[in-house]
């Protein structure tokens, strides 16, 4: 196992001698234990691609969703825990409505990163609370500012990406999404892209069943955020259950 | 004879209004905001070379009418409020972030204000914009007109405006508008400020009384 705090790890208000501040990397810890979410930007939009691991066949097929609506343009995918990344939806949902109260048009993406940003870590700071045990990845589309995508991880800090992975396969989610040339993809080649990403990245052995979310926002949803539709969605799959076999086949032919 | 030795003069009692003509009119490419310069208190004129129209930021300017205190405050707030908040999104603002600022502000208290401002500017998003924001509502339009003089000026300003005017069209009709106005309004006159917004700059230009169009009052 890492390294252990010895001491210097039981709240969020101190520091290590080696100048970390061990609360909020294990929050990081929890958001690696939870599947994976993947979020990459193109040409004319955003997409989004969760690995939603179904622990019981008792669930309703679709709850516990981890694609969230912020506002009508800006969608959000979360990883590790659920309940934080909730309450952390209603917060970027408060501040993007009173940003539309009080100016008049939609929220900057950037700015609205920067001000759930600042919340959470506002939560890395005090130790009578616990910092959010959650990293989320926020997208949107604009005419005029174009495709956008931003990443907030516990410590607080957001970052604009082109792609970025987040959850237990980050790693290998990151190196297959380095392989694409997304600045020149559309959104609807794209979405059968991170389809086959998470069937990639996910653990036959380890997880069980999954269920695919997929959503995405740009030109093609004239900038608004909505779940992919049905008949795309299953599109994308059947072309990632593909993709997946003939790499098994090409395995088999180098026996 | 004793009532006159007690009647005090007007700027004494008197609230003190910019009895005013303000206008904005977008053309291709900008806007052009102009108004005239009396403040009256009563009968007494208080002021007879104000700049009515106030800058809420680099390209984004209001005209104030009604009263001159409630439209100055109004104006210097929201001129506060922009800004942080274009230092906040990194950015210029938008025009209509300006105007429902000053409408956010004109109907919270819109029982204790009695002010008009018209929100004119530029932006690179939509360009130019007016926004009138009449106690609290916010409408864009493609020009607007406020003050007691502007009920002077209804049927010219219907009648002469055209959408996409070239700059120097629009600043002419502005100027003839204003020119109208005080020459019939009691409580507009003085010279005329003349504000002309578009994506290269701001520029103020001041007219004064004895160089504005004269119409048929030889």
């Amino acid at each position: 196992m890492s390294s252990i705090g010895t001491g210097y790890d039981l709240s969020a208000s101190t520091f290590s001698p080696d100048g970390r501040v061990f609360q909020v990397e294990y929050a990081m810890k929890a958001v690696e234990n939870s599947s994976t979410a993947i979020g990459i930007r193109c040409k004319d939009g955003v997409v989004f691609g969760v690995e939603k691991l179904v622990l019981s066949k008792l669930y309703e097929a679709g709850s516990n969703k981890r694609i969230f609506n912020i506002d009508r343009h800006v969608g959000m995918a979360v990883a590790g825990l659920l309940a934080d990344a909730r309450s952390l939806s209603e917060v970027a949902r408060e501040e993007a409505s009173n940003f539309r109260s009080n100016y008049g048009h939609d929220i900057p993406l950037k700015h609205l990163s920067e001000r759930v940003a600042m919340y959470v870590h506002a939560y890395t700071l005090y130790s009578a609370v616990r910092p959010f045990g959650c990293s989320f990845i926020l997208g949107s589309y604009d005419e005029d500012d174009g495709p956008q995508l931003y990443m907030v991880d516990p410590s607080g800090i957001s970052y604009g990406y082109w792609g970025c992975a987040i959850g237990k396969a980050k790693q290998a989610a990151k190196t297959e999404i380095e392989k694409l040339q997304m600045k020149e993809m559309t959104c609807r080649e794209l979405v059968k892209e991170v389809a086959k990403i998470i069937y990639i990245v996910h653990d036959e052995v380890k997880d069980k069943t999954f269920e695919l979310e997929l959503s995405w926002v740009g030109e093609v949803t004239k900038g608004r955020h909505e779940l992919v539709p049905k008949d795309i969605k299953e599109e994308a799959e059947k072309y990632a259950k593909e993709s997946l076999e003939e790499e098994d086949d090409s395995d088999e032919d180098n026996m | 004879m004793s009532e006159e030795l007690l009647a005090e003069p007007g700027w004494l009692s008197e609230e003190v209004k910019t009895g005013t003509t303000i206008i904005a009119v977008t053309f291709d490419g900008g806007v052009v905001l102009g108004s005239d310069s009396r403040v009256s208190a009563g009968e007494s004129v208080v002021n007879r070379v104000m700049n009515k129209l106030s800058p809420l930021h680099d390209k984004i300017y209001c005209a104030l009418s009604g009263s001159a205190a409630d439209a100055q405050t109004i104006a210097e707030i929201v001129n506060y409020q922009l800004d942080v908040h274009s230092i906040e999104v990194e950015d210029d603002p938008l025009v209509c972030s300006a105007a429902t600022l000053v409408k956010n502000i004109s109907y919270k208290y819109k029982e204790e204000l009695s002010a008009h401002l018209i929100v004119a500017g530029w932006d690179r998003k939509e360009g130019g914009q007016v926004y009138a924001t009449l106690s609290g509502l916010l409408t864009k339009q493609p020009f607007a007109i406020g003050g007691s003089g502007s009920f002077y000026i209804n049927g010219f300003v219907d009648a002469e405006f055209r959408k996409n005017m070239t700059k120097k069209e629009t600043q002419e009709f502005v100027v003839n508008a204003l020119a109208l106005a005080m020459g019939r309004d009691g409580s507009s006159g003085g010279v005329a400020y003349v504000v002309t917004i578009d994506k290269d700059g701001t520029e103020e230009k001041c007219i004064l009384g004895n160089e504005l169009p004269k119409f048929f009052d030889q």
